[in-house]
């Protein structure tokens, strides 16, 4: 089977979806053909086939842009809406979180909210701080929500699908820097439940907890650290909240550490509700405290050198990983 | 203009007393002590909001606020669902979950009661772009007051709304106050429908105490919406005769403003507007005293219910938790 980027797999998967249902359709700006099929172009190609009520190109206004898609779910639409950058996400808070989220519990489960919010981000674009943010913590906060972010093409594809069969709002967040990466195809239809990890990589020293591009990181670190005889297993969450606590818990048992990675800042971060759920629940499996690493506790800078300082680095990842299996 | 038909008259008058006696009967019971809940008054707005469910059809979509009993209750929402939720009882539309700020109920189109400031304006504009999707020809129709005007959604869904040419109507009750602050201390504008204009958009102004007025305004207004002209902004212009809240402190209201208020009454002025249309006394009595005895027994529904199981905070969080 031929290989798809990323980028590719989104469209195909939004492609397939309003093929299938003439009740999804996308919103946000600049997604039409008129503007170029959005900036990251995932929808290119889909208003000349579905028309410009089904690629509804928007004013630059995120209230209005998550607004409509509540209320069109609640009409039982499933729109695909989309924020251009995650930072702007903070517009539009209150949609998302007092309403979106909460209209299925406060109506008594008479009004499910399903629709997907595709967001993108990413540090080491030179995007500078209101930009390049994970977000992921705050949406993972509120009950009423799925946050879900792919590692590769094939899994993007699959995500993208079961977001959007989901009868609940989804935060899909896109990686700027993985738009490129290719996978085997894995065809029309392809889902990747939500809810469910992968494991990346297996492993007998240490559980690695991760998602979205740090995935990558986490990848290359294991690899290299492999040939100094350090198991290290990869789990790729994809699903962030609710996270697949089975396969995380599951590996820790069997390897008796973990340490969690994630691009986000780490105060407060994903990686301490990991760490926490661990320690309560491996407790007796443990060998070690849980550790985290994450993105540094400032903006994200501009200039590159200050960006890619900013980062959470592989270099640490290894030291951390060997410190903990006691090879440091 | 043309006389209202009678018979949509007595419509109107009907949706107007159940939304009074409602309201009524709310104060009565926090007076009492016998319910203790968050209750937002709908006293001197009860026209504006019977008149406007009485220009929709029975599916057109509904978006109100905190302040939205007029709007529920003059839609036809079951009023032992609707005095069950107020009560927090599981016999309540949302099973005691929403709350006086958050009834629901999509089979009478009461679609979203939300308890923030404007927020119903946008998802509005979303109930109306699936039916212009899907061609369901209904019209969504959005209620708040003078003080959502200033919150920035308010403008972002008019603009989209009016670029779409989505089937919406705007309903701000300037009810001249936002809170606790009146409409020229947080607007300087001398009106709130003029705003239309900027967004190309149709706006009309109405007085909201007069039947003559309101109810036409309002039929026009959905007309517009409906037939793919596009969106409408209309301001009726109202009083809110009591506090933001029950209980809350209103000395903020100067006494002439009161009295001003009682002078505009709509509810003697729709009954004067009734005699004259040839109701008798006996005939309008008989009205309010039937709906009287359905909230009575709704209210004693209620107060008898169960309440919810401890187990519903897990359910309805997610598909998976229904």
């Amino acid at each position: 089977m031929a290989e798809i980027t990323m980028t590719q797999a989104l469209n195909l998967a939004i492609d397939e979806a309003m093929a299938e249902d003439d009740g999804v359709f996308c919103l946000g700006e600049d997604v039409a053909a008129k503007q170029g099929g959005g900036v990251f172009k995932i929808t290119s190609g889909l208003s000349e086939k579905y028309g410009e009520n089904r690629i509804r190109a928007t004013p630059i206004s995120e209230t209005a842009i998550i607004g409509a898609a509540v209320g069109a779910a609640l009409a039982g639409q499933r729109p695909i809406a989309e924020i251009m950058l995650m930072n702007f996400v903070g517009v539009c808070m209150d949609q998302i979180v007092n309403h979106a989220a909460k209209l299925r519990f406060m109506s008594g489960g008479q009004t499910p909210c399903p629709i997907v919010i595709r967001t993108t981000t990413g540090v080491g674009v030179g995007f500078g701080g209101q930009h390049s943010d994970m977000l992921e913590a705050w949406f993972a906060h509120v009950a009423g929500i799925h946050v879900v972010t792919p590692s590769n093409a094939a899994d993007a594809r699959g995500l993208m699908r079961s977001a959007i069969d989901a009868n609940d709002p989804v935060i899909f967040i896109e990686n700027i820097l993985c738009y490129g990466l290719t996978s085997e195809d894995p065809g029309p239809g392809y889902r990747v439940p939500l809810g469910k990890a992968a494991v990346a990589k297996e492993g007998t020293d240490i559980s690695l907890i991760t998602y979205g591009r740090t995935v990558l990181d986490a990848l290359e670190v294991a690899g290299d650290l492999e040939k100094e005889g350090v198991s290290v297993e990869v789990i790729d969450l994809r699903t962030i909240a609710p996270y697949d606590e089975e396969t995380v818990l599951a590996s820790v048992r069997k390897t008796g550490r973990a340490i969690t990675l994630h691009e986000a800042v780490r105060p407060f971060g994903t990686g301490a509700e990991i760490a926490a759920n661990i320690q309560e629940k491996c407790w007796d499996s443990l060998k070690g405290p849980v550790r985290r690493i994450g993105g540094t506790f400032s903006a994200v800078p501009f200039a590159t050198h200050l960006e890619q300082a900013w980062i959470p680095q592989k270099s640490d990842l290894a030291e951390q990983i060997k410190a903990s299996v006691g090879k440091a | 203009m043309a006389e209202i038909n009678r018979d949509k008259l007595l419509d109107v008058y009907t949706r107007t007393m159940k939304v009074n006696r409602t309201d009524e009967k709310f104060r009565e019971l926090l007076m009492q002590g016998k319910v203790a809940v968050m209750y937002y008054c709908v006293r001197g707005q009860e026209l504006v909001s019977a008149a406007a469910m009485a220009a929709l059809e029975d599916d057109d979509y509904v978006v109100c606020t905190y302040r939205g009993q007029g709007e529920q209750t003059a839609k036809g929402i079951p009023i032992e669902k609707w005095w069950g939720e107020c009560l927090g009882k599981a016999t309540g539309t949302c099973k005691g979950k929403g709350g006086t700020m958050h009834i629901t109920d999509p089979d009478t189109g009461i679609m979203v009661t939300t308890g923030v400031v404007g927020s119903g304006i946008p998802i509005a504009n979303g109930l109306a772009m699936a039916s212009q999707n899907n061609g369901d020809g209904k019209v969504t129709l959005v209620s708040f007051g003078d003080g959502a005007a200033n919150i920035g959604g308010f403008h972002e869904a008019m603009n989209m709304a009016q670029l779409y040419k989505l089937p919406v109507v705007f309903l701000c009750q300037n009810n001249r106050y936002g809170e606790h602050t009146a409409y020229a201390d947080h607007t300087d504008s001398v009106d709130i429908h003029s705003r239309a204009a900027g967004y190309g958009m149709k706006g009309i102004k109405v007085d909201g105490n007069d039947v003559n007025a309101v109810y036409p305004a309002m039929e026009e207004a959905v007309a517009h919406a409906r037939s793919g002209k596009g969106p409408v902004l209309v301001e009726a212009m109202c009083y809110r005769m009591m506090g933001h809240f029950f209980g809350s402190d209103f000395s903020y209201m100067p006494p002439e403003h009161l009295a001003e208020m009682a002078a505009e009454d709509p509810l003697p002025k729709l009954r004067k507007v009734m005699l004259e249309r040839q109701f008798t006394e006996a005939e309008l009595d008989a009205i309010v005293a039937g709906i009287d005895a359905d909230i009575d027994a709704a209210v004693q529904h209620a107060l008898d219910a169960p309440l919810p199981d401890t187990d519903e905070i897990y359910k309805d969080v997610l598909e998976e938790t229904a």
